[in-house]
């Protein structure tokens, strides 16, 4: 299944422009909270009417403004797993998946698919959350749908259980021969669940590459912030490479210019790339002499908080961050701090 | 004592309250569906409540009356409903409509909107929803509504003393009787009609508070065993 979406809609301020096509498996939309990312899935789901523009699933057109083609939502079979389930509580469980299985011994086929024996008569506020998100995927499944979508499957649950939850998605996605979406403001779970991830900010759609591509190289700010990117300094060209005026230090960079040739505007590194290199390399390029301001223990590794010693006049990026394992830390604490920003690692952005 | 008037009222009442259940739960779904005239069509179904009883009586009375369309036809078939219980109905349904197409609208919208947007994408048709979906998750609303309607038809005064007059044992309903009781100086007549109506009108609340409680409890049972 591919699903292609090209879209505008209006609500109030907020504009939202997404233009993207998806390919078979899971395709991801990043994003923080009302950046529009669960318009987006209303929109392809038609709970919402989008003002302009196609939706189309392989060559059925759902919806296309100019043709005024609107196919209404419960004829589109696309199925859409809501961050509260939203199972029906005046239903049992029985109830709730014959609504998308529409057959007694499908509903009984699926109650046993996902390990619901037993709890049939039960009552959705009777089910632990594992429980309810695994009555809402068999709800969903159960009406065969042509394409699927999950919102924030997991943001309201605690670590133990988003972990279950999570490997269950997976399972599902396994053994489930058409696509989906699945849409969340968390990198890892994105990271871990999908192959081809779409970064939005702001009602459109910032980046997209796969997954890889998006963690190493994000092509905007927007991107790299979201990918979790803790150090981001903004450039300014100085001779043959580039001052980092938060950093307060020359970066010299292999290619100068971007793809399309335009100046790169800001830069930026992961926090567990930085490299600490000894004294004696102090002077050496993409070297910060490091002024240690909080060092966080976190669960299994250690967070330095730092700026470059040698400049005096600190900005709001100047703080830095590195991450690294407690060991390493341990080794390292205590000694004068020089850290490389290694250039294989530094993450370039036009824009 | 003559009991009539409870019969009449009892009779009045139920029948009203039967014909604004249905309509007033179709008009509160109606309303849910509209978008630019919302506020114009929810004014019109507002609007006996808001009127004096008398001023929908007179409008009635205009358009049951011999010379309106509806009075003429309705004399074609032989019905007339001026001076008669139905015609109490009628002024009872009318002034209570309202109160069950408010209350339950509200219930309504209170209606987790995912609910509603589930029972779409899993291909349900908007009167399975209605039915399956938003009528059972709204139950405990609609009661409340239905018995607010029941106890503002019962206590309909105005209007029905217009349409349907105070004929004793006919049209002349319990609150009606508290007003004659009260115009003819049998004080002892009034109390105690007023006792019984006020016993009916608490019973009804209580009922009401006792069954929405039970229909909680079934729906909220905590439980499970885990994951």
């Amino acid at each position: 299944m591919s699903l292609y979406v090209d879209i505008t809609k209006r609500c109030g301020d907020f504009l939202l422009r997404v233009r993207f096509e998806t390919r078979d498996g899971l395709f991801a939309i990043l994003g923080a909270s009302g950046c529009g990312k669960s318009l987006t899935l209303k929109c392809i789901a038609g709970i919402e009417k989008p003002d302009t523009g196609v939706i189309k699933l392989d060559d059925t057109v759902l919806f296309d403004a100019a043709k005024k083609i609107n196919v209404p939502t419960r004829k589109r079979n696309i199925g859409y797993l809501f961050q509260d389930y939203a199972l029906f509580p005046h239903m049992t469980v029985f109830q709730n998946i014959m609504c998308g299985a529409k057959d007694k011994d499908r509903t009984r086929e699926w109650i046993g698919r996902f390990f619901l024996e037993g709890k049939e008569q039960l009552y959705p506020a009777q089910l632990s959350g594992g429980q309810k998100q695994r009555v809402a995927l068999a709800r969903m499944l159960a009406q065969n749908p042509r394409f699927v979508m999950f919102d924030e499957p997991f943001s309201a649950l605690d670590n133990h259980l988003k972990t279950q939850l999570e490997r269950e998605v997976m399972n599902v996605m396994e053994t489930f021969e058409n696509g989906g979406i699945f849409v969340s403001h968390d990198r890892n779970e994105v990271y871990r669940l999908t192959e081809r991830i779409a970064v939005m900010e702001n009602g459109r759609i910032v980046d997209i590459q796969n997954k890889h591509g998006i963690f190493d190289a994000p092509k905007t700010l927007a991107a790299t912030l979201l990918t979790g990117c803790k150090n981001i300094t903004r450039l300014e060209r100085r001779g043959n490479g580039y001052f980092a005026q938060d950093w307060g230090i020359m970066l010299s960079c292999g290619n100068d210019t971007g793809a399309s040739g335009a100046l790169f505007r800001y830069a930026g590194v992961r926090a567990h790339f930085l490299e600490p290199v000894g004294t004696d390399e102090r002077g050496a390029e993409n070297v910060i002499a490091c002024e240690i301001l909080r060092v966080i223990e976190d669960t299994f590794s250690f967070i330095v908080l730092f700026t470059n010693r040698t400049v005096a006049e600190k900005t709001g990026y100047a703080v830095m961050t590195y991450e690294l394992a407690k060991e390493d830390w341990r080794r390292l604490a205590g000694e004068p701090l020089y850290l490389k920003i290694p250039m294989d690692k530094l993450i370039l952005m036009e824009k | 004592m003559d009991y009539s008037p409870l019969w009449v009222s009892m009779k009045v009442a139920l029948t009203a309250t039967s014909v604004t259940f249905v309509l007033g739960l179709l008009a509160a779904r109606f309303v849910l569906s509209l978008r630019k005239l919302r506020l114009l069509v929810d004014g019109i179904f507002s609007l006996p409540m808001v009127l004096p009883p008398t001023v929908v009586g007179f409008f009635l009375l205009i358009l049951f009356g011999k010379n309106s369309v509806v009075g003429q036809f309705l004399l074609r078939m032989g019905i007339n409903v001026l001076f008669t219980w139905q015609g109490a109905a009628i002024a009872a349904a009318v002034v209570s409509f309202p109160i069950m197409y408010r209350t339950s609208l509200g219930a309504f919208e209170q209606v987790d909107k995912n609910l509603v947007y589930a029972a779409r994408t899993l291909g349900m048709s908007e009167g399975e929803l209605f039915f399956k979906v938003l009528l059972p998750s709204s139950l405990p609303g609609i009661a409340a509504a239905t018995i607010l309607a029941f106890a503002r038809a019962l206590g309909e005064f105005g209007a029905t003393i217009m349409l349907a007059g105070n004929i004793p044992g006919r049209t002349q309903t319990m609150s009606v009787a508290v007003y004659t009781a009260m115009q003819s100086g049998n004080r002892a007549l009034a109390y105690r009609w007023v006792v019984i109506i006020m016993a009916i009108s608490f019973l009804s609340i209580v009922l009401m508070n006792y069954w929405t409680s039970r229909q909680n409890r079934a729906c909220m049972r905590e439980g499970g065993s885990g994951f």
